[in-house]
């Protein structure tokens, strides 16, 4: 199967604006009458749903945040009456309440259809089996992918998150074609089928869709080399829906957004402007479909770039670029902006340290410190001091010309630092400032 | 291959690595023949020789530590002054670099005896033996 749904994958321009633009006038319409906090925001901005006539006229509405979120916790933004929600997901905030999402029995028919456009781009066919290592449950991972896998006619396993005794075992035993959780963990599976004896030739799967958090391209192949799979890309947020909003092709150039259903803007994350088409700055994504939990101009935090060229996979949606982080996680080290997908990045270029590694910042006598602890491969140890020296200097410049920081580096032994079955955190931040 | 098997342990600087490795070996009725570390503030290298190299490797693996194995060479000097001296200018003239150097303790106590990790175990085995240092072999170190 090539495409899952060519028509809107593949939509010419001015016909796909047309539709957007159909779309976001009646979204703009019904959350003005159905959702208070919305009519409020937009009164208070001095605009009225007859002022916007098309795409163009986005700018005239004002963004969402994640404390308007907060603000109408649990159900303010709801756009319908509970009776029409099928789903609740929740996703845990770093400061407090959860974000709460609903979604009609439409919404979730999209959502499925989105992951079965994102799974066929990244080369899953129907018939495929599908292990699922999303944590299954209020996080939108497990289940959002579980239902797209099932749409998509899959023999989907619902493995779900944490036990990785028995996640390989049933790797092993039932002989998946795709396996879905975040890079991360991903990672770790790999090193636990490694340490059994498993060759990447000896694994089942042939392809990976991660996600749920920012990974680099060395980290890809990473995990191509170890599991001897085709690793794909899949963005989303549990707030615009969960995952499959965008999704890579088997070019991995990019992800696909489903622009059908989701508008994106990138914007200086200072002014809140556009930015140029092409650069970097923060996603804003408009739900143009959503009917449970639309969201108008949200603010992700994702730092990333967009690109209109058409993919010589022969779909002409926009591709988000790989994020190069959140804007939360940016870390202003000394007033540079710095973030830990950067050092990853740097980190994956060499061979004799393994892909695990923590970020320590901390503040002494009022000047930052960044240390990178990174664990060190076993086949390179030395009994000479120096080899080993020779190597955290050879890291340190690198880290050093690629973001202009002096970054400590320091190896420690294999299985040392803290493995993370959903989400891994790879930063210590003890600044108290 | 020339020389004496060495085990080298790679041990992050936390309080305890150093002895859990001494734990394990007797634990596993393991005896350290000889030993040195290199250390950095942050990490140390533990070079050992033990009575039992193959069992030592096995069990410091089952705990996890990072291991090497790599041949150093064991020679015995007079226990006088200028004989190691004498060694070690016979290798800077044939252009053979040092790594490092440590004593240890031999049986007979009359001699010296020192490991030394060069950079080319045949040429330094050639030079010794043009200079007249006996060198000590795995068998011999190992006996009691
Ligand atoms: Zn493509």
């Amino acid at each position: 199967m090539k495409f899952y749904d060519k028509t809107h994958e593949c939509m010419e321009r001015p016909e796909l604006l047309k539709l957007q633009s159909e779309r976001l006038v009646a979204l703009v319409k019904k959350v003005y009458d159905n959702v208070p906090a919305y009519r409020k925001k937009m009164d208070e901005a001095g605009v009225a749903p007859e002022d916007i006539k098309g795409v163009e006229d986005i700018t005239k509405l004002p963004f969402t945040l994640k404390s308007d979120l907060r603000d109408n916790y649990p159900f303010g933004l709801f756009a319908v009456p509970m009776e029409k929600i099928n789903r609740i997901h929740a996703s845990s905030g770093t400061t407090g309440k959860q974000t709460v999402v609903g979604y009609t029995k439409g919404d979730l028919d999209v959502w499925s259809d989105c992951i079965s456009r994102g799974f066929v781009s990244c080369g899953i066919e129907p018939g495929y089996m599908v292990h699922v290592a999303y944590g299954y449950g209020l996080f939108t991972g497990g289940l959002g992918v579980h239902d797209g896998a099932t749409k998509l006619g899959c023999s989907v396993v619902p493995a779900s998150s944490g036990n990785t005794a028995r996640q390989v075992t049933l790797i092993e035993d039932f002989k998946p074609d795709a396996i879905c959780c975040t890079p991360s963990y991903a990672l770790f599976l790999a090193e636990e089928l490694r340490k059994k004896g498993h060759k990447p030739d000896d694994i089942s799967l042939k392809v990976g869709v991660f996600g749920a958090e920012p990974w680099s391209e060395a980290m890809r192949q990473e995990l191509e080399a170890n599991l001897g799979i085709k690793a794909c890309d899949i963005y989303g947020l549990s707030e615009i829906m969960g995952p499959g909003v965008a999704c890579e092709c088997e070019e991995r150039k990019g992800m696909h957004l489903q622009e059908d259903h989701f508008l994106v803007e990138v914007i200086d994350p200072n002014t809140g402007e556009h930015v140029k088409e092409g650069e970097s700055g923060e996603l804003v994504f408009t739900t143009l479909t959503k009917e449970g939990f639309p969201l108008i101009r949200y603010r992700t935090r994702d730092i990333s770039r967009v690109i209109y060229d058409k993919c010589a996979c022969g779909r002409t949606t926009a591709r988000i670029l790989k994020p190069q982080g959140r804007s939360d996680d940016m870390l202003i080290i000394r007033g540079v902006n710095v973030f830990p997908s950067q050092v990853e990045t740097v980190l994956m270029e060499f061979s004799e340290t393994s892909p695990y590694y923590m970020i320590y910042v901390d503040r002494q006598n009022n000047h930052d410190t960044m240390e990178v602890k990174v664990e060190m491969n076993e086949a390179f140890f030395s009994d000479k001091i120096s080899d080993i020296n020779g190597l955290e200097a050879r890291m340190k410049a690198r880290l050093n010309s690629l973001i202009g920081l002096s970054i400590g580096v320091t190896l420690v032994e294999p299985g040392s630092l803290p493995r993370f079955e959903g989400k891994s955190k790879h930063v210590v931040d003890s600044r108290k400032i | 291959m020339a020389g004496i098997r060495q085990i080298s342990v790679f041990l992050s600087n936390q309080a305890g690595r150093l002895a859990e490795v001494t734990k394990t070996l007797a634990e596993n009725d393991i005896d350290i023949i000889a030993l040195s570390i290199a250390d950095t503030a942050q990490y140390g290298a533990l070079r050992i020789i033990t009575d039992d190299n193959d069992k030592a490797i096995r069990v410091l693996k089952e705990k996890s530590f990072v291991t090497k194995i790599n041949h150093v060479l064991g020679i015995e000097i007079p226990n006088e002054p200028g004989a190691l001296s004498k060694v070690l200018l016979a290798f800077d003239e044939k252009g053979i670099s040092v790594e490092y150097i440590y004593a240890f303790v031999g049986k007979s106590g009359i001699n010296a005896r020192v490991i030394i990790r060069v950079n080319d175990n045949d040429r330094g085995t050639e030079v010794l033996r043009s200079i007249g240092i006996p060198l000590i072999t795995e068998d011999e170190i190992l006996k009691k």
